[in-house]
């Protein structure tokens, strides 16, 4: 616990550099974080008292899921350096935005309800994909945390294609709030099946094949959309960067924020 | 006649212990008590979700933004417990709210301060929940049978919050100089507030005397408070840290801890609407809920529609 934190810069981000799998670690670790800080802004501040606690839970999830794979990463950069002192919150809370993997969707503003539901479904209904193959993984460490991490995915899912289907069939305010939370959105949705070079590198051990988890997507669109009345938009979904470390201007606040204790008083243990 | 000898039975019943339930006759003014202390204690814990929720994003590691999460998350819980509790009174959760907008209902005062660093994270906990505890066990043996089995489970949490909150302190009376400086700064701020939080001094408390004979509350706002101040008194040497108060001191005589003179001016400011976030909480109360209109009609106008479609899908 009371170990000085070290600075990522030099050695630890340059076993990053030369690992694919660390990478994706990082990668899954901080789609995970990113969409539970945004998430976790809701807490206090939802529109019913239960969907308050629904969503402080989703955000203790993926915080969860953050951490699991963080943990596995440092674990693993400590073992390539044991002299390296690198933890969970190494990698959470000493790495600038450029540094970062997550889609860009995860870290786009909350907005209404309604495009944070939405996101939430975005995320969820392509993690319940990603982590079906990923328990696959013939990394058995990476497999136990996807199979873990899957039973809250599926609980995310529901949860947030419900609120789409509602939304969309609720009333004509709701309907015009999701589609315009639909038409933001939709350009950020194209990214999560865009392979970084790391994925390519790790593929044949996290058996993970995007082309085949795009089309199970669009399948799994279909049919929600049609529920909720909305159609699906037939524009390229074209931002992204976030997985290579060019991010939207949204994150170096989010991580302004997140790491501000960590930065004024660095070294200190909390 | 038959009005007093109701009384008359209600009050044998109290006397011998017997939970009062939903169903069972009970005076109006023992409602009206008890529908006022339940939803103060749910709005205070809803309105309580807003300091802590302000560090969320803010925690210094994962293992303690989770901690706080999952905290702020059963407060929550909390309030819908107690809520529903308040319900089999004959009041609805809208009307309770409502009540809570327009500053009809109160909440806890001590929501009214600002969290300014992450050691009130940890003050919180140990101080604020610490004084909610001593307030609240004796409750779970309340008369009112759905009050005290809500409370019974709420205990059981916040004992946990205070055991964290302490943990956290702890932690940072063993940092550096600026952690051990922002835990006493902490203390000092949350210290005074907190002792308030059991209320006016016995004599200055019109509704004990009632709440007593009914026993909605077993003891009264002095002895809990000196209860509190003795249990602090000691605690706060494991932190190598003080309270703020040059005139808190063993008396072997009374057996307990003497204390200074309570500023019940600020107290009375605070709960008059004046303390230094009122009106932030409650307009972010207010906030909420009103951009949530369009939400919660949303989610009606789909149940209905759905309910209206059920039984054609099952002919189809």
């Amino acid at each position: 616990m009371s170990q000085t934190m070290i600075q990522y810069e030099g050695k630890i981000a340059q076993i990053v550099q030369e690992d694919p799998m660390l990478q994706f670690l990082l990668y899954a670790g901080d789609n995970a974080l990113i969409t539970g800080h945004r998430c976790s802004e809701w807490c206090g501040h939802g529109p019913i008292l239960e969907q308050d606690i629904a969503i402080s839970n989703i955000a203790l999830d993926y915080i969860g899921a953050a951490r699991n794979f963080y943990q596995l990463a440092a674990t693993r950069i400590q073992a390539k350096d044991p002299s390296l002192e690198v933890t969970e919150d190494t990698l959470a809370y000493l790495r600038d935005a450029w540094d970062f993997k997550n889609l860009l969707i995860a870290e786009l503003p909350n907005g209404d309800w309604a495009q944070t539901t939405i996101r939430v479904y975005f995320i969820s209904s392509f993690q319940w994909l990603f982590y079906q193959q990923l328990t696959q993984s013939s990394d058995a460490d990476v497999a136990a945390i996807a199979e873990k991490t899957l039973k809250e995915v599926k609980y995310h899912l529901r949860w947030s294609r419900e609120w789409v289907i509602r939304l969309g069939d609720g009333t004509e305010e709701s309907a015009k709030r999701l589609r315009q939370a639909l038409t933001f959105l939709w350009p950020f949705t194209g990214e999560a099946f865009k392979e970084a070079s790391y994925e390519t590198a790790t593929s044949s051990a996290t058996t993970i094949q995007l082309a085949k988890l795009h089309e199970l997507w669009k399948q799994e669109l279909q049919e929600v959309f049609a529920e909720a009345g909305l159609e699906v938009p037939t524009q390229q979904a074209f931002q992204s960067g976030g997985k290579t470390g060019k991010h939207t201007e949204y994150l170096g606040y989010i991580l302004a924020e997140m790491q501000f204790l960590q930065r004024a008083y660095p070294g200190a243990s909390w | 006649m038959q009005w007093e000898s109701s009384e008359a039975r209600f009050q044998e019943k109290i006397d011998q212990e017997i939970k009062i339930e939903p169903k069972d006759w009970m005076p109006e003014k023992y409602r009206q008590t008890l529908i006022r202390q339940i939803s103060q204690h749910a709005h205070s814990e809803c309105v309580g979700m807003l300091p802590e929720a302000n560090w969320i994003t803010r925690a210094p590691s994962l293992r303690r933004k989770a901690i706080l999460i999952a905290k702020v998350q059963d407060e929550a819980g909390h309030g819908l417990y107690l809520y529903s509790a308040a319900e089999t009174l004959g009041i609805s959760r809208d009307e309770m709210y409502d009540q809570l907008h327009s500053g009809k209902a109160k909440y806890s005062s001590i929501f009214n301060y600002p969290t300014l660093t992450w050691a009130d994270m940890g003050a919180i906990g140990w101080l604020v929940d610490g004084a909610a505890i001593m307030n609240q066990v004796p409750l779970c043996r309340t008369s009112y049978g759905p009050y005290a089995r809500a409370m019974v489970r709420i205990c059981k949490e916040e004992s946990f919050h205070q055991r964290q909150g302490f943990e956290l302190l702890l932690h940072l009376s063993k940092g550096n100089e600026a952690q051990r400086r922002m835990c006493q700064d902490a203390i000092n701020r949350w210290w005074w507030p907190s002792i308030m939080m059991f209320g006016p001094t016995d004599d200055a408390s019109p509704n004990t005397q009632q709440s007593m004979k009914w026993k909605i509350k077993r003891f009264t706002n002095d002895e809990l408070r000196q209860k509190f101040i003795d249990v602090c008194a000691e605690q706060v040497k494991f932190l190598g840290m003080t309270l703020p108060d040059p005139d808190l001191k063993w008396n072997e005589e009374r057996g307990h801890y003497d204390f200074g003179t309570i500023n019940w001016e600020e107290f009375w400011q605070v709960i008059g609407g004046n303390g230094p976030c009122n009106q932030q909480r409650l307009d972010t109360r207010k906030k909420a809920w009103e951009e949530g209109a369009w939400v919660r009609e949303a989610a009606a106008a789909y149940a209905e529609k759905k309910k209206a479609r059920t039984p054609v899908q099952q002919i189809a």
